[in-house]
C-alpha cells in the first residue's frame, strides 16, 4: 500500500492519475489513499459522510478526478460551498470533488453587465466584482457564501422569485463537463434540453465549468425598506397581493410558537430599488465597503460570538421569547418604519450572525420548505403549522416568500407561495420529528406543493415521483444516461430520491 | 439491547466471540455486518443464521480474509467500508492460542500466535484508527484477556500477546479520543469456545453469547475497559498485586 498514490490530495490538476497504481491487493479493487479521505457535513449538521475529497482547480483537474473515480470503482459527488441544508452535496464513499477552487472571474463587461464566471466562484465574489459598476445579481440567496455552480446546480432563488424568476432566467450560457467527459456549451438555443435540465439538474449531468450570466443593473446601493405586522397566513398573502406585488422584493417572517387566533402571524419586509435622484450619491452607496455587513454590533460586540450568546435562547422556551419579542417589538414600535439598508445588507440576513447554525448544535436542524399553488397555499400552510403544534415540535423560524413558475426540468417553483420552516434535531424529538415530516409532506402533497433539493433532507422516492411526476423523472433519466451512461454522477440525495437513476 | 451502531465489521467472525458478537449486531434492525475471517463456510453459516434471525434491514456481508495477510488489509478495509457506506464500529476477535506443554518451547506456535493476536490486530485497528480520526466518530473494540494481566507459567507468547494488545489499545484509546472516537479494551476470562475446549482449568466460564452480551453494553455505556464476566476485574485487581516472588511459585 505504501505507494499507492493517485493524486496529491491539494492539487489534483496535474497529478498524473495511472503512473503511480500498484497491482490491487484485492482483484478488481483499488484503493484510494487514506490521506484524501475527509468528513462533509450537510448545512444543517444532520447528515454525514465520508469522501476522498478532491479539489480540482482547472478543467484537466476535473477530468482527472472522474478517471479517479472511474479506477477506483467510485461515484462522484459534486460539492460547492456545502450551503445545501441536506445531502445535495454529499455522497458517502463517494470521490468527493470539490469545486471551490476553480474560482476564477472569466470575464466582466461592465457596459453590458455580463460576467463570465468559474464554478468555484461565490456569491460574495460575484457581487463584490461588480457592485461598483453599478450592477447587483439579479437573484441572491440568503446568504452569499454559496458557489455559482451550487447556485445553478439547485437553481436558487430569491426574494424577488415572483418577479425575477430563479437565477437560472439569468444564465446566458454554460459549459457543462458531463462525466462521460464531453465539454458541451448549453444556451437556450444550443443543447436547450441540456440547459433546462442541468439547471436545477442536482449535479446529476454533468459539473458546470464556465458559467456566463447577466447581471442587474441599480442606480443606487441602497434599498427602500418597508417592515410591517401581519396577523395570519391569509393577511399575509392578502398583503401580498394587495401591495407587495409592487416590491421589487418581498419576504414575511412567521412566527411558528403563535398558535389559535394567533396562528400564522408574521412580519414582511419590502424593499424596492432607489431610481433617479431617491439616492443624491450613488457613486458612494455602491462603494463596496459601504455594502460590507459590519462585524460588530453595537460598534465593538464581535459578531463571531454571537452565536454562543444565544445558546441560552437556543430552547423551545427561548425561541418563544426571541420569536415572540421580534413580533411585538416589530408590531408596535417598528410597524411602517420605512429604512434604507444596502442590498448586501438587506439580502444577506443569514449572514449577518456568523455560525448561526451552531446553535443548533449537537443534533443540528432540518429545513422543510413547501412551495405550494397560490389557491392551496393559505390551508396548506395553517395545517403545516397547527401539525407542528400537534406533533409538540415548533419550528424556530418560518419564513414566507412569493413565487412564479419557471421552465427549467426540476423545478420547485410554482405560482404561488413557500413556506420555509427550521426544526431543530434534539436527543428526544427524532421520532416525533420523523412522524412530523412525514405528515407536513403529506400535506404538501395534498395541496399540489413542491420540494426544493437544497433544502431537502426527508423525502423518499414517492414523494418525489409524486411532485415531479413519472414524466419529468423519465425524461431527466434519459438526459442523465445521454451525459453520465456509467452513471458516475452520485449523491445521497439522488440515492435518496431516485433511487441513484439505477433503475426506469 | 439496543446498540447505537449500524455499519460494522467484525474480524474473527467464523467461530467463538466474535461469531456471538456478529450474531447479535446482525440481529439489530437497520444492522449491516461484515464478517471478516478465514473460514468461508464458517462465514457462510454465520450469515445464514444473521438472515433466519431476519431483523429488518440488517444484512451481513462476508469476506473471506485470513489476518496473516496483513498487506491485503488497508484494500479490504477500504473495500468494506465502501460496501456497508460508512463504518461505525470495529470489533477485533481474532485470536489464537495453541495449546503449550509446561514443558514446551515452540516457536511456529508462537509465531502463529503473535501474528493473529498482534499483527493482525494492528493491521485492522490501525486502518480503523486512521478512519475513525478522520470521520470524528466510531468505536474500536479489541477483545483482549485476562491473560495479558500478568506473566504467567503457561502460555508465555499467547500472555504476552494480549499484554502487547492491551498497550496498542490503551495508546490508539489516547490517540483518538480527542476525535470523540471510543476505544473499548475487552478482557475475558475463559468463555466457552473453540479456542478454550483443551484448557483443563476454566474458572467462572461463561458462554460465548453471553461474553457478547457483556461486550457490546460495555462498548455502547462507554467503558474503556471491561472484564468479561465483571467478577474478573477484583480477582485480577488482587493477581495484580501479588509480588513476584510469590507468583513464579503459584501453578496457574
Amino acid at each position: 500500500m505504501s505507494a499507492l498514490r493517485l493524486s496529491a490530495p491539494e492539487d489534483t490538476s496535474a497529478a498524473p492519475v495511472s503512473s503511480a497504481l500498484e497491482p490491487d491487493a484485492i482483484p478488481g479493487f483499488t484503493a484510494l489513499p487514506v490521506t484524501t479521505l475527509e468528513q462533509v457535513e450537510s448545512f444543517g449538521m444532520n447528515l454525514e459522510a465520508m469522501e476522498y475529497v478532491h479539489r480540482p482547480s482547472t478543467l484537466e483537474g476535473i477530468r482527472n478526478v472522474f478517471e479517479i473515480a472511474r479506477i477506483g470503482g467510485r461515484k462522484v459527488a459534486l460539492r460547492g460551498a456545502g450551503r445545501s441544508y441536506g445531502d445535495a452535496s454529499m455522497g458517502r464513499e463517494t470521490v468527493g470533488l470539490d469545486l471551490t477552487r476553480m474560482n476564477r472571474i472569466l470575464s466582466w463587461d461592465p457596459q453590458a453587465g455580463v460576467i463570465e464566471v468559474e464554478p468555484g466562484v461565490l456569491l460574495r465574489d460575484l457581487w463584490r466584482y461588480c457592485i461598483g459598476d453599478g450592477w447587483w445579481p439579479p437573484v441572491v440567496s440568503g446568504t452569499m457564501f454559496v458557489t455559482m455552480g451550487g447556485a445553478l446546480g439547485m437553481n436558487f432563488h430569491g426574494k424577488n422569485n415572483y418577479r425575477m424568476g430563479p437565477v437560472g432566467e439569468h444564465v446566458l450560457d454554460f459549459d457543462l463537463l458531463t462525466a462521460a467527459g464531453e465539454l458541451l456549451t448549453c444556451s437556450r438555443e444550443a443543447n436547450a434540453d441540456l440547459f433546462h435540465a442541468a439547471i436545477g439538474g442536482i449535479g446529476m449531468l454533468g459539473c458546470f465549468t464556465r458559467i456566463r450570466m447577466k447581471m442587474k443593473h441599480v442606480e443606487s446601493g441602497l434599498l427602500s425598506v418597508d417592515a410591517y405586522a401581519t396577523n395570519s397566513i391569509a393577511d399575509i398573502m392578502q398583503k401580498f397581493e394587495e401591495r407587495g406585488n409592487r416590491a421589487d422584493y418581498f419576504v414575511g417572517w412567521i412566527d411558528c410558537f403563535a398558535r389559535g387566533k394567533f396562528i400564522g402571524r408574521g412580519l414582511v419586509h419590502e424593499a424596492n430599488y432607489l431610481h433617479g435622484s431617491d439616492d443624491p450619491n450613488p457613486a458612494q452607496t455602491l462603494r463596496i465597503e459601504n455594502q460590507e455587513l459590519p462585524d460588530t454590533i453595537f460598534g465593538i460586540l464581535p459578531k463571531s460570538i454571537l452565536w454562543r450568546l444565544m445558546g441560552p435562547l437556543s430552547n423551545d422556551l427561548g425561541m418563544r421569547l426571541v420569536n415572540w419579542a421580534k413580533y411585538t417589538l416589530s408590531s408596535t414600535i417598528g410597524n411602517h418604519k420605512t429604512v434604507r439598508q444596502s442590498h448586501a445588507a438587506f439580502a444577506f440576513l443569514l449572514d449577518y450572525v456568523p455560525n448561526w447554525k451552531f446553535v443548533y448544535r449537537p443534533h443540528g436542524f432540518i429545513q422543510f420548505q413547501s412551495f405550494v399553488p397560490q389557491e392551496t397555499a393559505q390551508d396548506c400552510f395553517n395545517s403545516q403549522l397547527q401539525a407542528c403544534h400537534n406533533a409538540k415540535v415548533i419550528p424556530y423560524l418560518g419564513v414566507f416568500k412569493r413565487h412564479r413558475k419557471d421552465e427549467f426540468l426540476l423545478t420547485h417553483s410554482v405560482n404561488g407561495y413557500s413556506l420555509a420552516l427550521d426544526i431543530p434535531i434534539t436527543a428526544r424529538n427524532s421520532e416525533r420529528l420523523a412522524k412530523l415530516t412525514k405528515e407536513l409532506t403529506q400535506i404538501v402533497l395534498a395541496a399540489n406543493g413542491r420540494f426544493y433539493m437544497a433544502k431537502d433532507s426527508v423525502l423518499d422516492q414517492a414523494s418525489a415521483r409524486t411532485y415531479l411526476g413519472a414524466d419529468t423523472i423519465a425524461t431527466f433519466t434519459e438526459l442523465k444516461r445521454r451525459c453520465d451512461p456509467q452513471n458516475i454522477l452520485q449523491t445521497d440525495m439522488a440515492n435518496r430520491l431516485f433511487a441513484g437513476f439505477e433503475t426506469s | 439491547m439496543s446498540l447505537p451502531w449500524k455499519r460494522c465489521i467484525v474480524v474473527g467472525a467464523s467461530s467463538g466471540i466474535g461469531e456471538a458478537i456478529a450474531l447479535k449486531l446482525g440481529q439489530q434492525p437497520g444492522v449491516s455486518v461484515a464478517l471478516v475471517a478465514r473460514r468461508q463456510e464458517e462465514l457462510e453459516r454465520v450469515k445464514k443464521a444473521i438472515e433466519s434471525a431476519g431483523a429488518t434491514g440488517s444484512r451481513a456481508i462476508i469476506y473471506p480474509h485470513d489476518v496473516l495477510n496483513q498487506a491485503e488489509v488497508p484494500a479490504l478495509f477500504q473495500k468494506i467500508a465502501q460496501d456497508l457506506g460508512g463504518l461505525d464500529l470495529i470489533v477485533y476477535a481474532s485470536g489464537v492460542m495453541p495449546l503449550i506443554e509446561p514443558d514446551e518451547y515452540n516457536f511456529d506456535k508462537d509465531l502463529s500466535t503473535v501474528q493473529v493476536n498482534v499483527l493482525g490486530a494492528v493491521a485492522w485497528l490501525n486502518e480503523a484508527a486512521q478512519r475513525f480520526e478522520r470521520s470524528k466518530s466510531g468505536c474500536i473494540v479489541g477483545i483482549s484477556s485476562v491473560a495479558g494481566d500478568r506473566g504467567r507459567r503457561g502460555y508465555p507468547v499467547y500472555g504476552a500477546s494480549k499484554a502487547f494488545f492491551d498497550n496498542y489499545l490503551e495508546s490508539l484509546r489516547n490517540r483518538v479520543a480527542r476525535f470523540g472516537v471510543r476505544v473499548v479494551t475487552i478482557k475475558p476470562g475463559p468463555v466457552d469456545t473453540p479456542m478454550t475446549k483443551d484448557l483443563k482449568k476454566k474458572p467462572l466460564l461463561i458462554t460465548a453469547d453471553a461474553a457478547a452480551e457483556q461486550i457490546l453494553t460495555a462498548a455502547s455505556r462507554g467503558k474503556r475497559l471491561a472484564y468479561v464476566p465483571g467478577t474478573w476485574r477484583p480477582i485480577m485487581a488482587i493477581v495484580r498485586f501479588i509480588p513476584s516472588f510469590i507468583f513464579r511459585k503459584l501453578n496457574f
